[in-house]
């Protein structure tokens, strides 16, 4: 047998189990900790020590919980922008730029509304915002792929770029609206803050501090979880995601779900960005939000939710604490670049264990694959 | 009469594309083979962190020293590589999904970043660069000589494999079974190419391309370390690859282009030519979107580009 690993092979299961559903993201997750082990481990570091800082800033320490809600509400809705656009084979990596300008939007609506507007007003327009901006945003790629037949991929990541460079030139380069140009916005260029009124209220459970952005957050997600199962245009995107073919043979327009299926995707981003601002950061931060690459870490957290939008809900809660101890850990306590470092072995892990649940590993011990294959 | 305008915007596209060059050569290989990878971006942050480290804690002659860093920015790149190969060839898995985690895992937050705060790099220019040189004595021509021979030997290894490549690719038996595998695996197969071994090297030879982009980055470009320092480079090579249907030649011609665009900040404003900072920032990933959809349309109807088996992993028993 002619093949690079000719020690084994892998033969697909006949049925797959239901446990799956549970046991390739939680064994993919601790694999993906014991690979960043043995990193950690050969570059002279130790990993026992440093993951139990991360456990402790992450989700054990007073007021940790909070912090890790924080760092989880962006995620929970990039997460559900990669998850509703991968489930249909859409891929779109552009939710880093979407929530930019769902930012920029927002924060815009915010200003223009004033010290005066009503809480009842400001809020849900800044919502609304958040989402349009990020769906015209997400909706370009979705329109090129289906009408111009052009790789979403490569063009949803350059309007990232590009949604950076517009505001970075917002901020840094201009005399904006969104920019201070009073005080100390005169030296250091910053955002305006947004009016008190537009701040999005936080909820007190005990200690733990809940952001309106996460519920909202947990409300979208069941909101999607009911579009894909119950609606028409759930099936839709089942087909189309499935077998376009079947979809244009069935009377479904492709090009339609694929550019609607793109919006929705980019409004969820847009939102993210809408409560980052509305929530947390009060101002149109553009080196903030590309140091946290939260459009990118979305793509993890779909991809171990398995692209099911309940299960973004908790996986965006893990990730999340991933994050906020790397805030909280900056230093020589705690490496930088081990956020990403485990994202990545995170979403390798997934990967891999999801083929090794749907296959069986079958050693060939000197039979020849072709008679083992036969059966 | 050899610093125009016309002149410095020329050379510095050829300078600033070679990058583009390298990775974009690198990813063609690749996915020549069957296997694309999304995580070119990745691979260059790996090799220029690689090479920087070299650089930086070497002392020696350049002459020793670089040609080190560059072999250390193809392994490392090269390593990257590996890990997409093994889920993707042998564990078949999701091209797209490995290749976008590859660059997470090497990429601005990640192993590069790591290893540059371990080594401490980025504190100041690397020693040993690539500077300018008129290798062939050439570059008092006038026009020409400024353009295309006073560049860095980063610069001519490109043209040398550029050409290498086309050759393999198009002239030899190999690069006749490296198609043949990316078009229809099942007859490569059946007439004794070795389909998960070509695809290995392949995909593990367009890492250490992409690592040489890297290293063009922090021993050439800025020269040093900075996380992050590709700023999406990457991405673009990735784009060049379609843009060039899959062919070395046309590529290059992309590639300078994109170069003169990624430079276009540099030179216009050292003119002082005055020109919204937004508009030169962006155009190069604007022009990204705007070459691909007129080049994926005109692909289209001319049934010309991606190799066929292009994405899909080669499943021997589905025969």
């Amino acid at each position: 047998m002619r093949s690079t690993f000719s020690g084994f092979r892998l033969e697909p299961r006949s049925h797959l189990p239901r446990f799956i559903n549970w046991t390739v993201p939680i064994g993919s997750f601790f694999a993906a900790l014991f690979a960043g082990a043995l990193l950690l481990l050969v570059t002279g570091q130790n990993p026992i020590s440093v993951y139990q800082r991360i456990l402790e800033r992450a989700f054990l320490d007073a007021g940790s919980l909070s912090g890790t809600l924080i760092a989880a509400t962006p995620l929970l809705f990039t997460g559900l922008c990669a998850a509703v656009a991968f489930r249909v084979g859409f891929f779109n990596i552009g939710g880093e730029g979407q929530f930019y300008i769902g930012a920029i939007f927002s924060s815009g609506i915010a200003l223009a509304l004033g010290r005066d507007a009503q809480v009842w007003i400001a809020i849900p327009a800044m919502i609304i915002a958040g989402a349009l901006g990020g769906a015209l945003w997400g909706a370009i790629p979705g329109f090129l792929r289906a009408y111009l037949r052009t790789n979403e991929i490569i063009t949803s990541l350059m309007l990232n770029y590009i949604a950076g460079v517009i505001a970075v030139y917002l901020i840094f380069e201009s005399s904006s609206f969104w920019r201070d140009l009073e005080g100390t916005g005169k030296m250091f260029p910053k955002g305006k803050v947004i009016p008190p009124v537009a701040f999005w209220p936080e909820y007190g459970i005990g200690s733990l501090v809940v952001p309106f952005g996460f519920l909202l957050g947990i409300a979208t997600a069941a909101w999607i979880a009911v579009l894909q199962r119950r609606t028409r245009f759930g099936y839709e995107m089942r087909v189309v995601g499935g077998a376009p073919t079947t979809a244009r043979y069935a009377g479904m327009r492709p090009g339609r779900v694929i550019v609607a299926v793109a919006a929705v995707s980019g409004a969820l981003a847009g939102l993210g960005g809408a409560a980052s601002v509305g929530n947390f950061r009060h101002i149109l931060d553009p080196k903030g939000m590309q140091q946290s690459g939260f459009g990118y870490a979305g793509i993890v957290v779909a991809a171990l939710a398995r692209l099911n939008p309940v299960a973004v809900i908790f996986v965006s809660i893990i990730i999340g604490g991933i994050t906020n101890a790397g805030y909280a850990l900056q230093g020589p306590d705690f490496p930088s670049g081990l956020v990403g470092i485990l994202e990545g072995l995170i979403l390798f892990c997934t990967l891999g264990g999801e083929v090794l649940m749907r296959y069986r590993v079958v050693r060939t011990r000197g039979v020849s694959s072709n008679v083992a294959g036969a059966q | 009469m050899n610093d125009n305008l016309f002149i410095v915007v020329f050379a510095a596209a050829i300078y600033y594309g070679t990058p583009l060059v390298f990775a974009a050569l690198g990813e063609i290989l690749a996915e020549r083979s069957g296997v694309i990878n999304l995580g070119v971006e990745g691979m260059m942050l790996l090799g220029a962190v690689g090479a920087c480290w070299v650089a930086t804690s070497i002392d020696g002659p350049a002459g020793v020293v670089l040609p080190i860093a560059v072999v250390a920015a193809m392994l490392f790149a090269a390593a990257g590589a590996l890990i997409h190969a093994f889920l993707t060839i042998t564990l078949r898995v999701n091209q797209i999904i490995s290749g976008l985690a590859l660059t997470i895992f090497a990429g601005v937050a990640g192993v590069s970043s790591y290893l540059a705060g371990l080594w401490d790099l980025g504190q100041a220019p690397v020693a040993n660069q690539f500077g300018k040189m008129d290798l062939l004595g050439w570059g008092d021509l006038p026009v020409l000589g400024p353009i295309l021979f006073n560049q860095t030997l980063l610069t001519y290894l490109s043209w040398l494999l550029v050409v290498l490549t086309s050759i393999y690719i198009f002239r030899t038996r190999w690069g006749l079974q490296l198609r043949a595998v990316g078009e229809s695996p099942q007859t490569a197969d059946s007439v004794g190419v070795a389909v998960q071994r070509s695809r290995y090297l392949h995909v593990l030879a367009g890492g250490a391309f992409a690592g040489i982009a890297g290293a063009c980055f922090s021993l050439s470009i800025l020269p040093t370390w900075q996380n992050g320092m590709t700023l999406g480079q990457g991405w673009i090579a990735l784009a060049l690859v379609i843009f060039g249907f899959w062919r070395p030649d046309l590529m290059l011609v992309g590639a300078y282009l994109f170069g003169g665009l990624s430079s276009l900040r540099y030179t216009l404003q050292a003119r002082g030519v005055e020109i919204p900072q937004l508009f030169l920032d962006s155009l190069p990933y604007v022009m990204t979107i705007v070459v691909l959809v007129v080049v994926s349309n005109s692909a289209a109807r001319r049934q010309l580009g991606a190799p066929a088996a292009l994405g899909k992993p080669y499943e021997r028993e589905e025969r």
